[in-house]
């Protein structure tokens, strides 16, 4: 068994009133893909947001139990976000790069982390677009406005954004449901490349791509975590009657 | 049919035939048409009566003398028309009031969109909305009792009518345009460019300036100039606070803008005095048509993006 | 764990600070506006000021004609641009289907929104009061704050009109409604509120004007025997006897109790278009 990056002990959500959370508890491996899968409204896209402290944003959120990276929880009031955010990335369901050059899309993440030099500017940029396999495609047009990219590459892009702060996860809530089948399997060969250095924790409602990439497969209904396990084990033998109903498509 | 007729039967009105009522709507169309079209008819008729009023003096004075002259003495034995220091005061007025109402106004759009809470905002909304609401003899008589003297006292001057005391009125004046058209703008930014700039670890204020700004960046602009227009067009504030006394622009002097050139002599004039005024307003018309286009422009952009 | 430079912090506090700083700034500022008009106006305002005329024999000083004389204005200029910016919204929204009748209108509308009041001063003055021979008078006022307002109305009539329902057309056509029928019973009912808050704008506009009044409207501050004669003879509004009582006479008390009440109307003002647009959302 790999060493947990993340570990959520006992983490209840609740918006308002609605718990969209209940006690979950979970053990992330590093360097591997780690997939959440349900039916919508089930709390995996909740439950990835709280790896990053992204549900901070959300009006009227409470937040119960812990979640640590790398031995610290990331809930404890002296914690800076900030950090956090840095060494968790995230890329997003829609393609959402800034409104500027593909080079200030990029160089963004280093230039707030304080690294002004041109040179090692040039350096991130251009490791982080070949991370993100699309240094080819832009390479002549780094100053051209990334808007102008289609919605794949554009993706890419913002993959490219989130490696450029040297993160140590990735999460990806849902990255290719707003794109096209090829943009889709060039993004999911590159989860597998990328694997190799970071660790990915990925919202997906397609669970043919849970297959595809993941190494671990978590499967939520209703705010709780109903199985975890090995990808080859969840889809060919589930221990819990809901997962088997859910994946050989009887509900969701 | 039967309540339809007695519908359009109140206003006598009332179609009886298929025939009838097609001409009817033809008609109510028209009709909408002539209300649409009043709009585009006072806009003409106001820029040709600028226009056609305000030649014959320029012709008479000589296009240069006129707009370069640096001498206006409009009722001397040697009557001379040059009206160079209205326009450079009313460029250093305007000037001075954008630098240092926009500061002020954008920070507080950006507060007021980004950092408020809802109950804060509705306050600043108000606050800002009344400030619009003030009507500007107001502001000029608030500048005449509490800023002229403060600046007379301040500087040691004969009297504090000055380009300063117009200007602080005038920044105050542009503050509100400045506010609610930029936080329109930064409001219309997607969160989503939010979301991506915290999410690679960049606080609020960092995501707010260097992410929500940017984007919102023509909306902004656009403020600016609509700040201009008002502060160039700005004539019974300035009045009554900044002395009027036809010299060229310095800060500690009393000085008259091309608004106040144009109201200051008009009640009086005649003659070529009273044309020169004509031709000073159509100067002032051409300023605000070229801020016009600018606005158009950034507004359309900003819309685009 | 690392923590955030000492820049970052220092950049993040320091804007943080200048921004708390300036929205407290504004506020403050309209708290002070406020403050001062009302301390420095309300005890001059008297019973005497409100209901008699300025009467050099006893002199004293009363606004009851510039009362009068803004009540005719407001009147007068709302009866004429009600009909007129409705009907052109009603058409931009309704009827026009050239794209560019319709910027063309629009560009009109902000063109004249922008153009500088003592400009309409001015060509109302040389129109309005030479041309057409009425001289300084209430009607020439009220023509041009005509002109003035129409943009206002324009725009935040179409705007409530914009925010009716498509379906309610569909429903109201498809039940046999020619289209001035449609629009009567079916879109102007449901946007009245919107229209409301037009004209609580338009009122506060001619509250406020004085450059535009002063060359059209006059200055005169004396009640005329009748109404037809009240719109025909000169005639100051509030604003403008504010300005005239300050900078002619230097009267500087009953200018700023003029103020106070300019300021109160300004509150009311707002207060019921903020009422307006609730019920509007609703």
């Amino acid at each position: 068994m790999q060493e947990a990056i993340l570990t959520a002990r006992g983490l209840d959500l609740y918006y308002g009133e609605n718990q969209a959370l209940k006690k979950i508890d979970m053990e992330i491996p590093e360097r591997r893909v780690t997939a959440l899968i349900g039916p919508s409204g089930c709390g995996k896209s909740t439950f990835l947001k709280t790896l990053n402290r992204m549900n901070d944003l959300v009006p009227n959120v409470r937040i119960e139990g812990t979640v640590e990276y790398r031995g610290q929880n990331i809930y404890q009031p002296r914690l800076d976000v900030t950090w956090l955010r840095r060494h968790v990335g995230m890329v997003f369901q829609k393609p959402n790069p800034f409104p500027m050059s593909i080079y200030d899309n990029i160089a963004y993440g280093p230039r707030t982390h304080g690294i002004r030099g041109r040179k090692q500017l040039d350096e991130i940029v251009e490791r982080s677009l070949r991370g993100a396999a699309i240094w080819e495609e832009v390479r002549d047009r780094l100053k051209k406005p990334a808007l102008s990219l289609s919605g794949g590459q554009q993706q890419r892009i913002c993959i490219a954004r989130a490696l450029a702060v040297e993160p140590d996860v990735l999460l990806m809530d849902e990255a290719t449901s707003a794109l096209d089948p090829i943009s889709t399997s060039k993004i999911e060969d590159l989860i597998a490349e990328l694997k190799k250095q970071y660790t990915i924790v990925i919202v997906t409602h397609n669970m043919q791509q849970a297959v595809r990439i993941s190494d671990k497969c978590a499967f939520f209904l209703m705010g709780q975590l109903i199985e975890f396990g090995d990808t080859t084990q969840l889809f060919s033998m589930p221990q819990d009657k809901r997962t088997e109903e859910y994946i050989t498509g009887r509900f969701g | 049919m039967k309540r339809i007729l007695k519908g359009n039967g109140q206003n006598g009105l009332a179609p009886k035939t298929k025939g009838t009522r097609a001409a009817f709507e033809t008609g109510m169309n028209l009709l909408f048409f002539l209300c649409g079209a009043v709009a585009v008819l006072f806009v003409l008729f106001i820029s040709i009566y600028l226009i056609v009023s305000g030649l014959p003096a320029i012709r008479e004075i000589g296009l240069a003398e006129f707009l370069f002259g640096d001498t206006w003495k409009s009722t001397g034995k040697e009557p001379q028309f040059g009206i160079l220091p209205f326009i450079l005061t009313s460029v250093y007025g305007t000037a001075g009031a954008i630098v240092v109402g926009v500061p002020i106004g954008f920070l507080t759009a950006v507060f007021l969109s980004k950092l408020a809470g809802p109950r804060v905002a509705a306050i600043i909304r108000t606050a800002v909305e009344l400030l619009s609401g003030i009507p500007s003899v107001v502001y000029g008589l608030i500048g005449m009792t509490v800023l002229v003297p403060a600046i007379r006292t301040a500087f040691h001057l004969a009297s504090g009518a000055t380009l300063l005391a117009a200007i602080v009125v005038l920044a105050i004046m542009v503050l509100p345009y400045i506010i609610s058209v930029s936080e329109t703008a930064l409001s219309a930014v997607p969160k989503e460019y939010e979301e991506a700039s915290l999410a690679l670890g960049a606080t609020e204020i960092e995501t707010y300036f260097r992410v929500s700004v940017p984007a919102a960046s023509s909306g902004i602009a656009a403020s600016v100039v609509l700040g201009v227009g008002r502060a160039i067009g700005e004539a019974m504030a300035v009045m009554m606070v900044a002395g009027n006394v036809a010299n060229m622009p310095s800060l500690l002097q009393s000085v008259r803008f091309l608004t106040t050139a144009v109201a200051s002599e008009m009640s009086y004039s005649s003659g070529l005095q009273r044309q020169a005024l004509f031709s000073i307003a159509l100067v002032l018309f051409l300023f605000i048509m070229l801020i016009n286009a600018a606005l158009a422009v950034l507004l359309k952009k900003g819309k685009k993006s | 764990m690392e923590q955030k430079s000492k820049r970052r912090v220092l950049y993040d506090r320091t804007l943080r600070a200048l921004l708390w700083f300036c929205a407290a700034l504004t506020c403050l500022l309209l708290a002070f506006l406020i403050g001062y008009i009302f301390v420095n106006g309300i005890p001059h305002i008297t019973w005497q000021l409100l209901s008699t005329e300025p009467s050099f024999r006893s002199d004293t000083i009363g606004i009851l004609p510039n009362i009068v004389n803004t009540l005719c204005l407001i009147l007068g200029t709302l009866l004429i641009v009600l009909p007129l910016g409705a009907g052109a919204a009603v058409y931009l929204t309704e009827y026009a289907k050239n794209r560019r009748v319709v910027a063309a209108i629009e560009f009109a509308a902000e063109t004249l929104s922008g153009i500088p009041s003592i400009l309409f001063g001015l060509v109302g003055m040389l129109f309005f009061c030479e041309v057409l021979g009425w001289g300084g008078s209430i009607r020439a006022g009220i023509l041009t704050m005509t002109i003035m307002v129409l943009p206002t109305i324009i725009r935040t009539t179409q705007e409530s009109l914009k925010s009716v329902p498509q379906s309610y057309r569909e429903a109201s056509l498809g039940l046999g409604s020619g289209k001035w029928h449609m629009i009567r019973t079916a879109v102007l009912p449901s946007s009245v509120e919107g229209i409301v808050t037009g004209y609580i704008l338009a009122i506060g506009r001619i509250l406020g004007e004085s450059a535009a009044l002063l060359f059209t409207a006059g200055s005169a501050s004396i009640l005329s025997a009748n109404l037809l004669q009240t719109l025909s003879s000169s005639g100051g509004t509030l604003s403008v006897a504010l300005y005239m009582y300050v900078s002619e006479r230097g009267e500087l008390e009953v200018g700023f109790a003029i103020a106070a009440i300019l300021m109160m109307l300004a509150l009311l003002l707002n207060l019921s278009a903020k009422v307006a647009g609730k019920k509007l959302k609703r």
